[in-house]
């Protein structure tokens, strides 16, 4: 065990798993969003790997990583819509649009990628880094925590800012309410719709920001079929963290750390098929789940459709 | 212009016209300026029924309007209406004299319109500040000292005394309407609408709302007040007006009101509901009044024997909020109707699921005819002659998308001669619908009919039919006749008597206490959980279960 | 003019042609969303469109393809059915139907040596079924116990089961005489048999029979009508007394079952064994498929040919004309969406109509 805890293996697990567990952390935090306005977003999968596409491509014809970042959430916000468009406003069933847009965006951005790239996997450049300053020359932890792209601290951020904007501010009051009693929501003068709309279209932003995140700075190229379920993660983390951001961040760097498992054994000079470790999360979340199944807590009008005079 | 130095909690800058005020105080009570608000010619449709038909009424400032009329007389239609949660298809409505779209509940409140809805429309995992708050856009700042501040305005007005900081989903029923009051008038006391604000509340709650709205009155507010209860009615209302059909059929004014006997009222109105009284309605119209007269002739029940049912201190889960069950004991002799009153939510729901066999009993022992049934579950107590009427008929007592025919069978799939070996005989239980279709007298189009198309009289007689079939010994009533028009209600009471005079044990559970008046011999109450008492049905019974209600233990 | 006024046959022929065009027009919405993404990128969608129809379905090799390929998903379609019937949602597919094949092409190979071809074809999809109903276990417990959401858990469990048949795969079955990891072949002649002489295998058989059974069972037997009302309304079957729970558990066994059965009836009559990240996919494909036949286990056969069309011309369509098989899959997608639209507006237009 001691020779694993050596300074590069503990430098590039802590490093894999933030570079791995932001993607988990901004899926997670926008599906939080949703749920708590009480909208059960199954297409967050599809969200966050069209804005892993629309982000490297941007990225990648740009070269801007900005541009990627800010077209990635674009792209998971354009996914977004459709859930806003048809669930939302017309109240169809949730989970059936939330597979297709799953199953639709896994073939289109595959396709698309086919017809620009044929079977390549043209890379970008290092991604920009954001040293700082002080912190990132402690030792161990200042390369592994704090010198990353400035995308990861604006999700820490952002854990901070949510983590306000549900207790201290009217559209934390809205949200709740429209997640726990619609009708309250209407009654009081505010379109149910369009508060849950609002939210939809946030988890669609920070979901195809973590998709494009992922392309550009955790893989540095697009893959089809590349989240692989890190989508879904994002619900279990946001079902698990019962409208708490905090808890998202504190689930993301669990999932963050076994993912990064793999690269820092290779690192150790332990040989791990890839596919064991691709296990862990998932067998994580199983286990987590099992072991805090009674935990779990849900809005109560979660994926009900709102209709003014139902009951 | 104690409102002009309000430091505007009213969020967003839309300021309530002070207007609102001035017009309140100048008037007062007894004044007879134009109205506050008014309905010209109001019509609205919906598929298959006319729920408003050319109505018109006023609304005057210091006034109680009392709208009166049984299920489906159009009541809940037009308070959709002024509340802008629905729009008219004919009329126009007028504030202040002019007209105006109420489009959406937002533009409804701008107007000073605030209504309490029959069921609580609060957050409650939302503080009562929080709550009140509710409604800011979203790019303002959340406002807490100057909501602090109407909150504490507010209260003074009502005369009520509120934890600003309590979760809501931790008030009492009455504590919530309060909320619920607040929050009508938070953005401008002209008018307040209350929904059938009565049927949730203690006998104590009735008389604090009846506090809070002569309160309002006398400050200038323009209060209408929905009920389908005539006592009520006679007791708050400054004015009368009683819809029938989507129609507004008549209206006692103020003036008339005011040297009027109960008596007198009771008729005029009994009058304006029916029409000539021909004997079907006049034993709805007694029941609309509940009356002593409307109390069944009472029968000796002969508890020289072994009761049929005997519940020994039973206590059950605590489930998804829902109160559950703790040591509650008691008999029931066949023949005999025990009623079971109390507030809505004090362990009812787990006392009826828990005589049923749907609901784990924790501790305590259900002994029917000196058999021990604690453990069996909901087939085995079926069998042996317990059935369970349902209060929610679509959500558990009926599969919606499912034919009259399957209902009818609901709890009995699988027992020949339907099922044989697993499999289905479609041809008897078509037959055996059709059967219970023309006993029963249930209007369906046909035995294959999804039963969700079906009115709530039909759905509940097919219930009736289901539960009652072949032997039945213990019959458990949940809220009977919950939502049913008058004549529904009429002959779901009858089955009840009836089915206890053929030696049945009946228990019913209702938060309408006419209603337990009316069928029981004994009356129990439910408080937290605990059967706190029961009493012999009586006169002037009422007030010891006003008290037990309340957790008042009598000896 | 009213629906009721409306002589009762021209009403019936209405009714009957708002079926069709319930069904007909998501599919053809689809494929004309998909033809215009085609035209985007180049490529002429009744050229494409036309070689998939000739592909899959007018030449006799392509229409053999498409019978088999309608096996498993036939099975999968079943299993759905029974699923989504009783209201869960088994969204687990991949995994059930990966598990189930590697313990196939494990147990084959193995047990032909000793047992007779059809003793051995029929111990392994046994065993299949009943590994597949086990890795279902889980979230079948989780929902029937706590009441967790079952599209989540069946998710995890499926991303679990692919990398773990994998692992399978590479550490414990290895076939040490390949070089691309995978198991040990069964023999071609100790497969299932194929039907008169053509290369279509007998699976397409046992998928037929079992869906036909899955759609007696719903439609004809108390077990099937227990299992849509706690479908239908969760509520009424605890009232009417029905073992949820129990229930839960088994439509989740029974569902992921015939997913399994999918897998192993596809082992041993195409493949043989299984290599190391093979993963065809079906478990959420087949969901739209389902859904096309509402839940009806004979309209599923008719869809189900139709799919099967599309993957046959659509993977041969790839090496052909360049368009990649995910085409289909965004088709698919596309075509899920268009379905709940269609049903939406048709619901509209019922309750306009006061039916």
């Amino acid at each position: 065990m001691s020779e694993l805890l050596t300074q590069p293996f503990l430098i590039s697990l802590l490093f894999g798993a933030v570079t791995a567990g932001v993607p988990l952390l901004l899926a997670g935090l926008g599906e939080q969003i949703s749920e708590k306005a009480g909208v059960l977003n199954i297409g967050i999968e599809g969200m966050m790997l069209f804005g892993a596409y629309t982000g490297f491509v941007a990225a990648y014809y740009s070269g801007s990583f900005w541009m990627g970042f800010l077209a990635g959430g674009l792209g998971g916000m354009l996914v977004a819509s459709v859930v806003v468009l048809l669930c939302i406003r017309q109240g169809l069933n949730q989970i059936v649009i939330g597979i297709a847009l799953t199953i639709g965006a896994e073939g289109l951005t595959a396709l698309l990628h086919f017809f620009q790239f044929s079977k390549t996997y043209p890379r970008l450049d290092k991604a920009p880094v954001l040293e700082i300053p002080g912190l990132a020359s402690i030792p161990v932890i200042g390369p592994a925590l704090f010198s990353h792209n400035i995308v990861v601290y604006l999700a820490v951020g952002l854990v901070v800012f949510l983590g306000w904007l549900f207790r201290a501010s009217y559209v934390g009051l809205n949200l709740e309410a429209a997640g726990a009693k619609p009708a309250a929501l209407d009654a009081a003068g505010i379109s149910v719709v369009a508060t849950r709309s609002m939210a939809v279209l946030s988890t669609g932003f920070l979901a195809g920001l973590g998709g494009a995140y992922l392309a550009n700075v955790g893989a540095g190229l697009f893959v089809p079929f590349m989240t692989h379920g890190a989508g879904f993660i994002g619900i279990v983390l946001a079902m698990l963290a019962r409208g708490r951001p905090v808890w998202v961040l504190l689930g993301a760097i669990l999932f963050g750390v076994s993912l990064a498992m793999t690269t820092a054994l290779q690192v150790a000079g332990v040989n791990v098929p890839t596919d064991v470790v691709q296990m862990l999360p998932f067998a994580m979340v199983m286990l987590v789940l099992v072991i805090f199944a009674r935990h779990s807590v849900l809005p109560p009008a979660l994926g009900l459709p709102y209709v003014r005079g139902d009951r | 212009m104690k409102m002009d130095s309000l430091p505007s909690p009213l969020q967003s800058g839309e300021m309530i016209d002070t207007q609102t005020m001035s017009t309140a105080i100048s008037t007062g009570a007894g004044g007879n300026p134009a109205p506050v608000a008014a309905v010209r010619h109001i019509g609205k449709r919906f598929p298959g029924v006319v729920a408003n038909d050319d109505i018109s009424l006023d609304f005057n400032a210091g006034e109680i309007h009392v709208l009166l009329g049984e299920n489906g007389a159009g009541k809940s239609t037009l308070i959709g209406i002024l509340a802008g949660m629905q729009q008219p298809d004919a009329g126009d409505i007028l504030i202040d004299g002019a007209k105006v779209r109420l489009g959406s509940p937002r533009e409804s409140l701008d107007h000073g319109i605030g209504t309490v809805f029959q069921h609580v429309l609060l957050v409650p995992s939302l503080t009562v500040i929080e709550n009140l708050m509710l409604g800011g856009s979203w790019w303002q700042k959340l406002a807490r000292s100057a909501a602090l501040a109407r909150f504490r305005e507010l209260s003074d007005l009502l005369g009520v005394t509120l934890d600003a900081d309590a979760l809501v989903g931790k008030l009492s029923l009455g504590e919530q309407q309060q909320v619920e009051i607040m929050r009508a008038l938070w953005r401008g006391e002209k008018i307040l609408i209350l929904d059938e604000p009565t049927s949730m509340l203690t006998p104590q709650g009735v008389k604090d709302l009846g506090e809070v709205m002569r309160r309002l009155r006398s400050k200038g507010v323009a209060l209408i007040l929905i009920t389908h209860k005539l006592a009520e009615a006679y007791e708050l209302g400054d004015r009368i007006s009683v819809l029938r059909l989507g129609r507004s059929v008549g209206a006692i004014a103020p003036d008339e009101r005011r040297v009027m006997t109960e008596q007198q009222v009771t008729d005029r109105v009994i009058a304006m509901m029916f029409g000539a009284a021909t004997p079907t309605d006049a034993a709805a119209a007694e029941l609309l009044v509940g009356r002593a007269e409307g109390r069944r002739a009472r029968r000796e029940v002969d508890r020289s024997g072994a009761p049929r049912l005997r519940v020994t201190q039973i206590a059950t889960a605590a489930d998804r909020g829902a109160c559950p069950l703790h040591d509650v004991t008691f008999d029931l002799w066949p023949g005999e109707v025990l009623g079971v009153a109390g507030i809505d939510g004090n362990g009812q729901k787990h006392l009826a699921e828990a005589l049923a066999g749907q609901r784990k009993i924790t501790s305590g022992t259900v002994c029917l005819d000196g058999a021990d049934i604690t453990a069996a579950a909901v087939p085995v107590r079926r069998q042996a002659g317990i059935r369970y009427v349902t209060d929610e008929r679509l959500g558990e007592g009926t599969v919606g998308a499912f034919s009259v025919a399957t209902n009818l069978l609901l709890k009995e799939i699988g027992s020949a001669p339907f099922w044989r070996r697993g499999m289905t005989d479609w041809t008897r239980i078509h037959d055996h619908a059709r059967e219970k279709i023309q006993d029963h007298d249930i209007r369906t189009p046909s035995e294959k009919t999804p039963i969700g198309k079906l009115s709530g009289g039909n759905i509940q007689k097919v219930l009736l039919a289901r539960e009652l079939a072949n032997d039945a010994g213990v019959v458990i009533f949940n809220k009977p006749t919950y939502g049913l028009d008058l004549q529904n209600t009429r002959l779901a009471h009858e089955r009840i008597v009836e089915s206890a005079g053929h030696g049945l044990g009946t228990i019913v559970i209702s938060t309408d206490l006419d209603e337990l008046l009316e069928v029981s011999d004994r009356i129990g109450v439910m408080y937290q959980g605990r059967l706190v008492g029961i009493v012999e049905n009586g006169p002037e019974v009422e007030l010891a279960i006003g008290k037990l209600m309340t957790g008042q233990v009598s000896s | 003019m009213s629906i009721d006024a409306l002589p009762l046959t021209q009403d019936r022929t209405r009714e009957l042609l708002a079926a069709i065009a319930r069904v007909a027009v998501p599919i053809l919405l689809a494929l004309a969303v998909g033809g215009a993404i085609l035209l985007i990128l180049g490529k002429n969608p009744l050229t494409y469109y036309g070689y998939v129809v000739q592909r899959g379905l007018l030449s006799w090799g392509g229409f053999q393809e498409t019978m088999t390929r309608m096996a498993p998903l036939l099975l999968i379609a079943a299993g759905l059915i029974v699923a989504f019937r009783a209201g869960i949602w088994n969204l687990g597919g991949d995994g059930q139907y990966l598990l189930a094949a590697v313990v196939t092409a494990a147990l084959a190979p193995a047990l032909i040596e000793t047992l007779p071809r059809g003793l051995t074809l029929l111990i392994c999809m046994i065993a299949s079924v009943a590994v597949a109903a086990a890795w279902s276990l889980i979230p079948a417990l989780l929902k029937a116990r706590y009441g967790i959401n079952e599209i989540i858990t069946s998710l995890m469990m499926s991303f679990l089961g692919t990398s773990f048949a994998n692992v399978l795969v590479k550490l414990f079955f290895r076939d040490p005489a390949t070089t691309v990891p995978q198991t040990r072949s069964l023999e071609v002649v100790d497969r299932l048999p194929r039907i008169f002489g053509t290369n279509v295998h007998s699976g397409i058989l046992i998928a037929l029979a079992v869906v036909i059974l899955v759609h007696l069972m719903m439609t004809r037997t108390a077990f099937g009508l227990r299992l849509q009302i706690v479908g239908a309304n969760p509520a009424a079957a605890v009232h009417a007394g029905l073992k949820v729970g129990w229930l839960t558990v088994a439509t989740f066994a029974l569902s992921a079952g015939l997913i399994g059965l999918a897998g192993s009836v596809e082992i041993l009559g195409v493949w043989g064994t299984v290599r190391a990240d093979w993963n065809p996919a079906y478990g959420l494909l087949v969901v739209p498929l389902v859904f096309l036949a509402r839940f009806n286990g004979i309209a599923v056969i008719g869809f189900a040919l139709f799919f099967s069309v599309l993957m046959i011309g659509g993977e041969s369509a790839s090496r052909r004309i360049g368009v990649p098989q995910d085409f289909v899959l965004m088709l698919v997608g596309l075509l899920l969406v268009f379905l709940a639209l269609v049903e939406y507006l048709d619901h509209l237009r019922r309750k306009r109509a006061g039916v």
